[in-house]
């Protein structure tokens, strides 16, 4: 024991003193190199090679001087210089050298090919306050072709003169401020109305608090419109989940009477087909080619779909023909053995990444962002709603599917092979379940639970309308979807689903059949 | 559609009823006391406790079989109503704790941790047993009877009303799931210690709570029976198999369905308030929409529109669910879906009518449907 420990802590002290030695020599040789630096500072002619070796001066204003002559004067080239000059020096020198770094890169930013580069550049310059940011500003927005970025630009240029010492420069730049509508804005503007409404202010201060107090009432009524215009479009947008949903319910419900409440899960098929197609991608293709799974999942969401509820209807519904409550039970059966199912097989959390061009958002207007994959959403339930009205009243199939709902026997004296109407009728609404679940995974997690967080609306939606009316679907998706939005941050999504339901119910006492209800002899069956 | 038991085996079922009554009341409990532990007569502490919990649910089945099996309304909310009685029991029974609880205040766990200072004013009347007892019977009915007319006097049924039932329990489960309605969240109410002075963990409560259990079931059996038998019975069931019919007639139906819906929440509220403290704990995941449609399934796999049924198929599902759920945990979803989708497809009548049609086999002379008019006599 002990003779083993002896050359070990012999080793641990040469260490030591070998690491000792090599930091003393390395000291030493950093001091070296320091001298020669310090002579060489005499020797060069260059302004800006002379500004880039005054930066690392100990004398704070000899680098302040460089540090002006080098946002004045410099371009981006000088990045890699000046990081590598800050990654040698002390603190003083690292803080002065960090704010020409980022307004040299953001000004080369503003030349970007890319807009939102652009764009991102023209905001952070704010932040770095240098009044020179202002012209390159100003010049940047008279080239600029993108309104977004130009808007950007010269909110940007404003808001740094906002913290200029002329009391000219300021009132305007506040008032521009209110006409650009920047919210942005708002704190500086409402802590010049506080220096204004001091006891102790100067006319001036006064003079600006009441400029700024103008701007911001331009500023916030302009963003209440602003909201509610995002109000309206987050509405329209859940309401067009709710009726791509309720449409394939709308046709199995009114066409067949037969309740779906496996509705849910199909959608839930058609979410995880999408979800295997972007594995599939990424296992055999090269990402060149990934965002194309998107596109390829449809017919593959579609199809999955369409064959689930082929076999479901063969297998189960048939039976339950004209017995409303038992295909309930017997499809709720159904989707708890499919979601449990996918749990199962594939676990809790599954999301699907978003094509690129799904991906981010317009800005319409200043304050109203519109993400794309809402935008999709919607787009998609309108062709839907065209497709399935096109297939319902202006085909064949949809002059068979009409008159099999309408008087069964009499149909299938004229020669309609209504089972196969039946078949086919069902399958398609599965099918559009599976588009449904599709679209749902750009705007959530891919989950066993996806079905059900959205099946109470969307039962709400067909009840309100009324029995498989396509027109009584639309109306009562964008009025629950609507309401729910606009309730929402009044009272919170819980209490929203409340009165939403309350509603239904009070509704309900005016119009029993929901919006479109069934007339004549068919309405009590 | 399956006829009603009472017509023409009224004095076989009353001996049955009494038989099963007498097992449960008296052999089950002397089960649990007098064999030793070994013995294989004996039953449990533990499982005496559990099937008292399966007859508390069997009360919740009857009153779903009292309004879907005889009246042909589907309500999709029974455990709403069930978990109002079972909330206002757990209410009584958080305050009764006391300075017992972890923090040592008077007031409930939950609302020392979300920091509630004060008894919040609708807590107040659960201080008192007769508060916890009657509001557990009278929320629901109260509810119920608000909920009811809404709907009934406008004419939603069939579907409609199955789907505007459901909205109401996912409603409620998300209600009850929030933490300023003061009634413990996701966490529910839990850990309570003593009723009217028992302390809940001694076997002898557990043990009188079976009975309690049993003999409330008993009553709420006797009370559908005499629904069914009256002629308001008749008109339900005339409701169910023609309601256009009865309209006609004279009649105003929807007041006989708001009339059965009510006496359903009143027992789903009964059923809960026995449940709690045998169970221990009420939180909103046994109120919302799956627990609901659950009770519609114990029903169906029992047989509904009879009442045996009810019972029948609360316990055996219930009996199920605990042994599988043992064994094979992930299992339960897909066989309660299985049993759904068989069940509806192949055996509309359930058990009972499984085994009346096996009896009836061997009996052929017997005639199926006697005179309708046979039982206002």
């Amino acid at each position: 024991m002990s003779l083993a420990r002896i050359p070990r802590e012999l080793l641990v002290l040469v260490v030591f003193l070998l690491s000792a030695l090599g930091l003393c020599l390395q000291s030493a040789l950093a001091a070296d190199k320091a001298g020669d630096t310090a002579s060489t500072v005499v020797s060069s002619s260059n302004p800006i090679e002379q500004a880039l070796l005054d930066v690392k001066s100990e004398d704070a204003v000899v680098r302040g001087k460089a540090v002006a002559l080098l946002i004045e004067k410099g371009d981006a080239s000088l990045i890699p210089k000046l990081d590598e000059i800050r990654a040698e020096a002390d603190r003083a020198v690292r803080q002065a050298i960090k704010p020409v770094i980022d307004l040299l890169k953001n000004h080369a930013n503003l030349t970007s090919e890319q807009p939102d580069t652009r764009r991102s550049a023209a905001a952070d310059l704010v932040g770095t306050g240098r009044p020179e940011a202002i012209t390159w500003l100003e010049e940047a927005a008279a080239k600029e072709q993108v309104w977004w970025v130009k808007y950007t630009m010269e909110e940007s240029a404003r808001l740094i003169q906002l913290r200029s010492e002329d009391q000219g420069v300021r009132l305007v730049a506040a008032k521009k401020l209110g006409d650009l509508k920047s919210q942005n804005g708002l704190s500086a503007l409402k802590e010049f109305v506080e220096a204004g409404a001091q006891s102790g202010a100067t006319n001036e201060q006064r003079a600006l608090a009441d400029a700024a107090q103008v701007s911001i009432g331009q500023i916030d009524s302009w963003y209440w419109w602003a909201s509610a215009i995002e109000t309206m479009f987050r509405g329209v947008s859940l309401s067009s989940i709710l009726l791509i949903m309720s449409l394939g319910l709308a046709v199995v419900f009114g066409l067949m009477g037969v309740i779906n409440m496996a509705h849910g899960e199909l959608m839930m098929i058609g979410a995880y087909a999408t979800f295997v197609t972007q594995q599939a991608f990424i296992g055999w293709f090269s990402p060149d080619v990934f965002d194309w799974y998107f596109p390829v999942a449809l017919p593959i969401a579609f199809l999955s779909a369409a064959l689930f509820g082929w076999v479901l209807e063969a297998t189960v519904i048939r039976f339950l023909y004209g017995r409303l409550l038992e295909t309930l039970l017997a499809t709720w059966g159904v989707s708890l053995i499919l979601m449990q199912a996918a749990r199962v097989y594939f676990g809790d959390l599954t999301a699907v990444i978003a094509p690129q061009a799904l991906r981010g958002g317009a800005q319409v207007m200043v304050g109203v962002y519109l993400p794309y994959n809402r935008i999709f959403i919607i787009i998609l339930s309108i062709i839907c709603v065209l497709g399935i009205y096109f297939l319902l009243f202006r085909s064949n199939l949809g002059i068979r599917v009409r008159s099999v709902t309408q008087n069964r026997n009499m149909s299938a004296c004229l020669g309609i092979p209504t089972r196969k109407v039946d078949s086919y009728t069902f399958a398609f609404a599965s099918g559009l379940a599976g588009i449904a679940g599709w679209a749902l995974t750009m705007v959530g997690n891919v989950d066993p639970g996806l079905g059900q967080n959205y099946i109470v609306d969307a039962f709400m939606v067909v009840v309100t309308g009324g029995v498989g009316k396509l027109a009584g679907a639309i109306w009562a998706s964008l009025g629950i979807g609507g309401l729910n939005k606009l309730i929402e941050p009044v009272s919170g999504a819980v209490y929203g689903k409340v009165f939403i339901l309350v509603g239904v119910i009070l509704f309900l006492q005016w119009r029993p059949q929901g919006l479109y209800a069934a007339k004549g002899r068919n309405a009590d069956a | 559609m399956p006829e009603q038991v009472v017509t023409h085996q009224g004095s076989r079922e009353t001996l049955s009823f009494y038989a099963v009554g007498v097992l449960f009341l008296i052999v089950v409990p002397l089960l649990n006391v007098l064999p030793a532990e070994d013995s294989w007569l004996h039953i449990s502490d533990f499982r005496l406790n559990q099937f008292g919990k399966f007859l508390a649910f069997a009360i919740l089945a009857l009153g779903l079989d009292l309004i879907w099996g005889y009246c042909g309304v589907l309500s999709m909310g029974q455990g709403v109503f069930f978990g109002f009685g079972a909330y206002c029991m757990g209410m009584y029974l958080s305050l009764q704790i006391g300075k017992e609880s972890v923090y040592g205040s008077d007031l409930p766990d939950f609302m020392v941790w979300t920091q509630v200072k004060e008894l919040p004013l609708f807590w107040y009347p659960f201080k008192s047993f007769l508060g916890g007892f009657l509001g557990a019977i009278l929320v629901p009915v109260l509810f119920a009877t608000i909920f009811g007319f809404l709907a009934f006097r406008s004419r939603i049924k069939g579907v409609y009303f199955a789907i505007i039932t459901q909205a109401l329990a996912f409603a409620a489960w998300l209600v009850f799931n929030r933490n300023e309605t003061r009634l413990g969240g996701t966490n529910g109410l839990t850990d309570f210690k003593q009723l009217l002075g028992f302390r809940l963990s001694d076997p002898s409560t557990q043990r009188g709570l079976y009975i309690l259990t049993v003999l409330a079931l008993a009553a709420s059996y006797m009370l559908c029976r005499w629904i069914i038998a009256s002629r308001a019975g008749n008109v339900l069931i005339a409701i169910r198999d023609s309601e256009s019919r009865v309209t006609f007639s004279g009649y105003t139906p929807w007041m006989y369905k708001l009339f059965v819906f009510v006496v359903a929440a009143g027992l789903a509220g009964l059923s809960g308030m026995l449940y709690v403290p045998q169970v221990g704990i009420i939180t909103p995941a046994q109120i919302g929409v799956l627990p609901s449609l659950e009770v519609v399934i114990w029903v169906a796999v029992g047989g509904r529109g009879t009442l045996i049924g009810a019972i029948l198929g609360a316990v055996a599902v219930n009996y199920g669910r605990s042994v599988l759920t043992n064994y094979f945990p992930e299992a339960w979803p897909f066989i309660l879906g299985g049993l759904f989708v068989i069940v509806v497809t192949m055996f509309p009548d359930g058990l009972v009518g499984m085994i009346r049609k096996l009896s009836e086999r061997k009996k052929p002379h017997r005639p199926l449907i006697k005179a309708e008019g046979s039982t206002a006599a």
